[in-house]
This record gives structure tokens, sequence and C-alpha cells, in this order.
């Protein structure tokens, strides 16, 4: 049923259908909207046997449903900025206690200074952390991945947290028409949590020993291990989502106009809309430009995109992040994925701390890129001009 | 204009005094000097520090809103015991249409 | 291709409804067929600051999310936010501002000293009398109505009626909707 509805309730709607057995939050800024949905899904009764849990801290939230899905529950929480960052110390624990939590980041920027809107800081921080993540283009995405999250965390060769990054603002808090999933369409994709391990009060259990210098190592090689087959599992569940819902999000990767481009512009998130608007505009023109939008960026699909990228001439990355000291993480990751071509490479950091980042601008950058007008390498976008004080 | 661009973000104290809000409100409020007691409930509870019992000339003792910042909350209307003060429109929304 | 893409800026005051009648109007807009979007830009989080939002109508899915910057219709929620804010920026010289100006439209292009179209409607005041607040956001997506015929009033009414939980506080922002809008066809000689 196609009903327009907020981000942020697409989102929660989307959990609600996925039976979740816990969900913990904390409820104070930097929170979201989903949780509040939730909240009120499940003081009115929606949510069955699920138990909310109102948590002191993020840290708090992070670590209730670390218990609770020792114990085998499917969890769920949202958070974003700060509090995934607080999260992040126990986020680490769970993917190397093989956890199958699931969280949704409503991406927003860093402080200091202090910043409450939107750019891919956060997440981008918690690369290697050992969980899945995916960014999703609309709301309508965000909404049809929660239960393939859950599906591919609880797959028995994976047991990996699973983050779904959407932007904040730009999709949370937008008003558009979401095609809301049936209970049964979800029950057919989504099995119940079957865990491999889990403990009761009669079976105590230690998640997470001690793993001196002779053993750890090996955890180690295991959980590497799980993500490269959690690409595979991955890739599976979004066709399998595709044949069950009708909805083709495409694989790890998606690609527009890239056979014949001599530029392929490279987008995550939100602003890939924008990107394939401006490509296929330019392609009007005649301009040989495409898009790859990348999905997947934990497990990386490091092979496709180097197919992807074999002839092209050059490379141009939408960047909404910043690796302080080198350069954008997504392009970082691109060129290493890339290693032994030798296309000219660029990238912008655009839409910093929730900069707006108009059709005009992503426009011109391509055109100055395909046109040769600027130098290779890192660049920021729309930046004004600004001097350096002491106070 | 070249903005300023401060190392860590530092900024001096006050910078909020430049940001007059007194224009955010629709409503404002109007003590009536007769009725205050200068009890100071309105003071300790202006979310702002808008509203503070000063000593007139006359040595009377009232609460006077402070416009330059007042966002016309109303919280001063609603917690005052001794109903002295009240809530007006500004006149900017009172015009009728030409 | 597109045919139709209708683009709205909301300007307003935090507190006043700005977002939600951008939002109201996405779930109206919805109901006539249109693809919608909307969504919210803001300040600080407070009661009080200047903020804006969006609205997009297509008969496309709508993939662009940055801000409106060329707007086919402008809508003011408060008249203080005038000057402050440069709420004209950008709208298309065959636009139309419709404005929560009390001092009439003439008044406000002076003011401005623009010469596109300018709309006002005392929405402070209507929302006093039938709600007992000054909050202008039902008023004024009832005046846009009037005042562009770009979504029926009977899908708004419907919208207006979904919206709030309350059948009281729906009867009462129904009418005030009413109200603006008549009175803008009015206005507008429809």
């Amino acid at each position: 049923m196609k009903k327009v509805v907020r981000g942020f309730y697409s989102i929660a709607y989307s959990v609600k259908l996925c039976r979740p057995d816990v969900i913990a939050a904390y409820p104070i800024t930097p929170q979201t909207e989903i949780v509040e949905n939730l909240a009120k899904m499940y003081a009115d009764g929606e949510l069955g046997n699920c138990e909310y849990v109102t948590a002191e801290s993020e840290f708090g939230a992070a670590s209730i449903l670390v218990g609770a899905s020792a114990t085998g529950a499917r969890t769920f929480t949202a958070t974003c900025s700060q509090g995934l960052i607080l999260m992040s110390e126990v986020l680490i624990n769970a993917a190397g206690m093989r956890l199958p939590i699931v969280l949704v980041n409503t991406n927003r920027a860093l402080s200091a200074p202090l910043s409450i809107w939107n750019d891919h800081q956060d997440s981008m921080i918690l690369r290697d952390a050992g969980l899945m993540q995916i960014y999703v283009e609309t709301n309508q995405e965000a909404h049809d991945m929660v239960p393939v999250a859950f599906k591919v965390a609880e797959n028995p060769k994976v047991m990996l947290p699973f983050m779904i990054n959407m932007d904040g603002y730009k999709l949370t808090h937008a008003y558009e028409p979401i095609d809301l999933l049936d209970q049964e369409v979800v029950d057919s994709f989504l099995p119940p949590y079957d865990p491999p391990v889990y403990m009761t009060t009669k079976n105590p259990l230690t998640f997470g020993c001690y793993a001196p210098p002779n053993y750890y190592a090996e955890f180690r090689v295991v959980l590497q291990n799980a993500m490269e087959r959690a690409e595979k599992e991955l890739e599976k569940a979004y066709k399998e989502w595709a044949e069950i819902t009708g909805r083709d999000w495409g694989g790890h990767v998606v690609t527009e106009g890239v056979e014949d481009a001599e530029l392929i512009a490279i987008a995550m998130g939100s602003l890939t809309g924008m990107v394939r608007n401006v490509v296929s505009e330019l392609r009007n023109q005649g301009k040989k430009v495409g898009l790859l939008k990348i999905r997947t960026f934990r497990p990386f699909p490091a092979k496709e995109i180097k197919e992807i990228l074999k002839d092209v001439e050059k490379i141009l990355v939408f960047e909404r992040a910043v690796s302080f000291g080198y350069e954008g993480p997504v392009g970082m990751e691109v060129k290493s994925a890339c290693f032994g071509l030798t296309p000219e490479f660029y990238s912008f950091a655009v839409g910093l701390g929730g900069r707006d980042v108009p059709g005009e601008e992503v426009m011109k950058i391509i055109n100055e890129v395909y046109d040769g007008k600027v130098k290779q390498g890192f660049h920021f976008g729309t930046v004004k001009p600004f001097e350096e004080v002491v106070v | 204009m070249v903005m300023k661009i401060t190392l860590g973000g530092v900024s001096k104290p006050h910078s909020s005094k430049t940001m007059k809000t007194g224009d955010w409100g629709t409503e404002y409020p109007v003590v009536d000097e007769e009725k205050c007691t200068a009890c100071k409930t309105c003071e300790y509870l202006c979310p702002d520090a808008c509203i503070v019992v000063v000593e007139k000339e006359d040595g009377k003792k009232v609460a006077v809103p402070d416009y330059d910042y007042c966002k016309g909350c109303g919280v001063c209307f609603s917690v005052c015991p001794a109903g002295a003060i009240k809530m007006e429109l500004k006149e900017i929304y009172k015009l009728e249409v030409c | 291709m597109i045919n139709i893409l209708v683009e709205v800026r909301f300007h307003g005051r935090g507190g006043q409804g700005v977002v939600t009648a951008a939002d109201i109007l996405a779930v109206a807009g919805f109901k006539d067929g249109y693809h919608t979007l909307s969504f919210p830009t803001f300040g600080a989080e407070k009661r009080g600051t200047p903020v804006a939002s969006f609205l997009r109508l297509s008969d496309k899915p709508i993939v662009s999310r940055d801000e409106i910057y060329y707007p086919d219709y402008v809508v003011v929620m408060d008249p203080t936010v005038i000057g402050p804010v440069k709420v004209e920026a950008g709208l298309k010289p065959e636009g139309k501002l419709i404005a929560n100006y009390p001092k009439g439209s003439e008044d406000l292009k002076r003011a401005m000293g623009v010469d596109f179209e300018v709309l006002t409607i005392n929405a402070t005041k209507m929302a006093m009398e039938h709600l007992g607040r000054p909050i202008t956001n039902t008023a004024m997506v009832g005046a846009f109505v009037g005042a562009t015929n770009v979504i029926k009033l009977e899908s708004l009414v419907e919208t207006i009626n979904e919206w709030f939980t309350s059948k009281e506080l729906a009867e009462k922002n129904l009418k005030l909707v009413e109200e603006a809008y008549n009175y803008m066809r009015e206005v507008c000689g429809w």
C-alpha cells in the first residue's frame, strides 16, 4: 500500500514487520524519530512480545542489545553522529562476538564544531569496526533494506552486526510516497532468528572470551572470512528481495551509462539521485559520463568496482566525509580497488555538515573534471572565502 | 564578506547578545505594575532570563521584561501568582487587511 | 521526461508549523496523483528561529533532494521573517508569493521592491480566531491551495482530517483552511 510517510516512519514500520524481540535506544538527542515511532508502536501493543528498553546512553543501548542478542533475541536500534561514536566500543565488540544486531544510522556530522546536520563522517569512522555497512538512496530503499539486513546479519554463515546508513534530514525528515510492505511478504522472506549459539540462565556462556596472542589472530581471520561470505550472502539476499517484492535495488553496486563512459562519477546515499539526474542530462548533451552507485560499503565490493572502472579514463568520487591527513574515505577505497589501473582520479568532499549540494554544483564539478579543468586528487566542494584567526 | 574561522571553533562569551530574539514571538508580556508583588516567580522561571525584578526610582520593585530578547513564550504569564502579567498580540499581527 | 514539476518553498519561524505545512501538502498532492517530496531545513532547533521547508510535486518520481533555489511559489507563514530572510530569493518571474502579511499586498510589494504577483492574507488573525494560537500553517496551506489550483481542496480536506488525531482539532483547522481558501479565491477572482 503506497502512502506518504516520513522517512523515520518508513524505517520503524519496516522494523515492526521484522518482529524484533528487543529494541534498546537512548531517547535524547542525537536520537531519531525511528525509535520514537517504535516506542509508540510498543506502547500501543503493536510489537507483540518485543521488549523496548530506554537506555541511559547509546553505550548503554548497544550494551543492552549485546546482552539480548547473546540470548538469541532479534535486536534493533537506531542512532547517529555522536550517538554512534559513543556506541562504537560496544559495536566493535558485537562484531567480535558475532552478534547480528541491526542498526539504522541516520548519518549526521560529528563535533566539533557542533553540528546536527547530515554528512557521512560518523559511519565512515566505523569503517573498520566489523559491521556490514550499506548506504541507501531513498526512503523506499531504506524501508526495503531492513528485512534484508536482518536476513544477512542472522545468516549462520555471516553472524555480524549490520548498519543501514540513511542520510539524516535529506531522507529521514522527508515525506514521500512509500510502498509499505505487507507482513506476509516480510514473513516469507525473513524466517525467525535461529541462533547457532545462545545463552540462557540454565546454559550460561561467555561471549568474546579472552584471546591471548596465540589465539587472537585466528579470531580475526574468522571475522574477515565471515565478511567475505557476507558479500555473497548479501548479494543473494538482494536478489531474493527483488524476486519477492519486484523492487530491484541492484547488487552491491548499480551503474548507469558506464559502458562507453570516459568519466564515471561515484556516489553513495541520497546524493546519488541528483548525480544520476546530472549524468543523464550530460549524456543527452553527448558527453560520455556514467554513474556508479555504491550500495554496499562493507564488505567492499572491490572486484566488481575494478571491473566496472577498468577502461575508464577518469574517476570522480563524491565524498561526504574526510579522512583528515589524507583524503575522502570512499575515494581511498575505490583507488585501492583499482590497483593496477591507471585512470585519472578526482574526489570532491561535498555537503559536509549538512551544506546543501545543489544540482548546479554537481553539474559544475562533473563538467570541470570532464573538461580537464581541475587538478587530479582530493578537493573540497563549495567553500566560501575565510580567514583563520585565533579567536 | 570573508568569514572568520577561529582556532578550535572558539568563541567569546555573550555572543548571544548580538542575536536579538525579541522579534521572534507573536505575543509579548505586559506587567501590571500595580498588581506585581515582585515575588520573582517569573524571574526564576523565565527560560531566557528575560524578565527581572528591578527597583524603580520611587523604591517600588516590579518585574520588567527585556523586549530585546523575550521570545513571547508566555511562561511568566502562566506562572504569575498575582495575575499581574498578560500577553498581548504584537501590532504587526493586529492590522486589518487593506 | 518530467512534464510537471512544481516547487514550493515555505518560510516561517519554528513552532508555526512550517515543516508540517509542506508535509500536509505532500500528502494532499499524493492524493491528487502527484509524486511528492517534502523536507525541511533547520537552523538551531528552537522555537522562533527562521525555518524553511520545501515541497516538490511532479508527474515522475522525484530524485532531486537539494533545496529549492528557483521556486514556483513561495509561502511565508510569518510577516516578521520578511526582511531578515530574503524570502523572494530565486522566485520565478511568473511565480507567486503568498504571505501572511496583514498590511496587504500593495504594501508588501512596496516594502520588498518587487513586481511579481504577491498575495497576502492575515493568517495570524484567522488562526487566533479559530485555534486561539498563532499557528498559521493550516491557514497558509488553505491559502496556497486557494491561490494556486495545484492541489484540490477536497484532497487537502481529506488530509487535514487524517492528520489531526483529535476530531475537535481537525474541525477547527478545517474551518481555518476553508476560510483562508475562500479568501484567496476571492482575492484571485476565481
